[in-house]
């Protein structure tokens, strides 16, 4: 009986290599046909708030990475113990934890950074990505695939906040990689008087924009919604 | 009195939480297919908001606060407790929503039937811990924070109403196909934000 019982834990025991192609998957799938914001739908708020200018969408692109990586861990590590009653609310207080720690860097290294995205990092909390990833993987997951998981979405999520943000900084301001070291103001440096698209630095340029991304993706990877 | 009459119009209108700020905007476009769910969802949002706004207003003033503890004797006066802010407010509007389910569950069934599965949702919806991360940048009274509070829902669901009802109405129009669903509803959004920018004009 005994011997029998270890066997099967051997064969369990066969275990993938750390970058198997399921695993590579969980990383390569949210960049395009599982991708957060535009099929799952979620964390849309930051993701039209704060890409005005793409120094911003870097930073949050990180954060959002670090909090949804560790967090995926931590649950994944207590997805036995955790009742599933009360799991809101130990997942908000692991996911706080991790967004507290991030608020406490950016105000301690670029704190005018911190100033500029006020409550949006507080909001990573509530960012639906984070909880989604918990709720749909962390929940039901390893560990190790799951910090894959939370690394693959968080980057996913940056895709489209960098796409956004380029082309509001771009048609916008008429700048790019303003605030960073090699700021650029294209248009001026070809020669061409640009007026900026005041439309795009608003929040319905942003919201127009970003339907017209969905527009294209979803023309090139065939996805469709019916009504 | 009229300051928060202002208040209430400022929070409802020019500071709309998802046409100027885009905050709670998941539930916003997951639960606005229909009329009916979007108001039951709305009026949740009203009740949240309008209850932890304050509560967590009394927690900034009498706990967070840098010398917000002096009540409890000199020795605390020095006490600054503003890193734990976050974990705070999310374990209040968390305990609030449990505490609403539980509420409306004994006491009205029906309420619940329809309220039900997204009473939940909204411990995650970023208006409310938004709401009260603003409420703490400004210089807010007590009455003006319950004020703002009950506006902003207000406004959220407003938003919400006005954005199902018109994706009522698109069932019937002719979309391109890759264009469906989630792209066509950003178009709305944004032109419907277009619309709310012309409040910005008025000065109270």
């Amino acid at each position: 009986m005994s011997t029998e019982v270890a066997e099967v834990e051997v064969v369990e025991k066969k275990s993938e290599p750390l970058f198997s192609k399921k695993n590579r998957k969980l990383i390569s799938n949210p960049l395009d046909i599982d991708n957060p914001i535009t099929v799952q739908v979620l964390g849309i708020c930051s993701a039209l708030a704060i890409t005005s200018q793409i120094k911003p969408a870097i930073v949050m692109t990180l954060g959002l990475t670090f909090v949804t990586a560790f967090s995926n861990v931590f649950i994944s590590l207590l997805r036995n113990t955790i009742p599933s009653r009360i799991r809101i609310i130990v997942q908000l207080a692991v996911v706080s934890v991790w967004v507290i720690m991030v608020d406490q860097l950016l105000k301690a290294y670029v704190y005018d950074m911190a100033k500029l995205m006020s409550v949006y990092v507080g909001l990573i909390i509530t960012n639906c990505i984070v909880m989604g990833r918990l709720e749909a993987y962390a929940m039901g997951n390893k560990p190790w695939p799951s910090f894959l998981d939370g690394l693959g979405n968080g980057l996913g999520y940056g895709v489209i906040l960098i796409i956004l943000a380029f082309v509001r900084e771009l048609f916008g301001g008429g700048t790019l990689f303003k605030g960073l070291p090699f700021e650029w103001h294209v248009f001026e440096s070809m020669g061409i008087k640009y007026q900026g698209n005041g439309l795009l630095l608003l929040p319905a340029g942003a919201c127009i924009l970003l339907g017209v991304i969905i527009w294209v993706q979803r023309t090139l990877n065939g996805y469709r919604e019916s009504h | 009195m009229e300051n928060l009459v202002s208040i209430g119009i400022r929070s409802i209108f020019i500071d709309n939480m998802i046409f100027a700020y885009f905050l709670g905007m998941c539930s916003f476009l997951a639960i606005s297919k229909k009329v009916k769910t979007a108001i039951g969802l709305g009026i949740a949002v009203v009740f949240v908001l309008g209850v932890t706004v304050p509560i967590n207003w009394l927690i900034q003033n009498y706990v967070l606060n840098a010398g917000a503890l002096a009540w409890l004797g000199p020795d605390f006066a020095n006490i600054d407790l503003n890193f734990l802010q976050f974990i705070v407010f999310i374990s209040v509007i968390a305990a609030i929503v449990q505490l609403t389910e539980m509420a409306v569950e004994k006491f009205s069934p029906a309420l619940y039937g329809t309220l039900g599965i997204f009473l939940p949702l909204i411990a995650v919806n970023c208006s409310v811990l938004g709401a009260a991360l603003f409420m703490v940048g400004r210089p807010y009274n007590l009455a003006e924070a319950t004020v703002f509070g009950f506006g902003s829902g207000i406004g959220w669901m407003l938003a919400i109403v006005a954005l199902a009802g018109v994706r009522e109405k698109m069932k019937y129009s002719n979309v391109p196909a890759p264009l469906r669903g989630l792209g066509i509803t950003f178009i709305l959004v944004g032109l419907m934000s277009l619309g709310f920018l012309s409040f910005l004009g008025f000065s109270l």
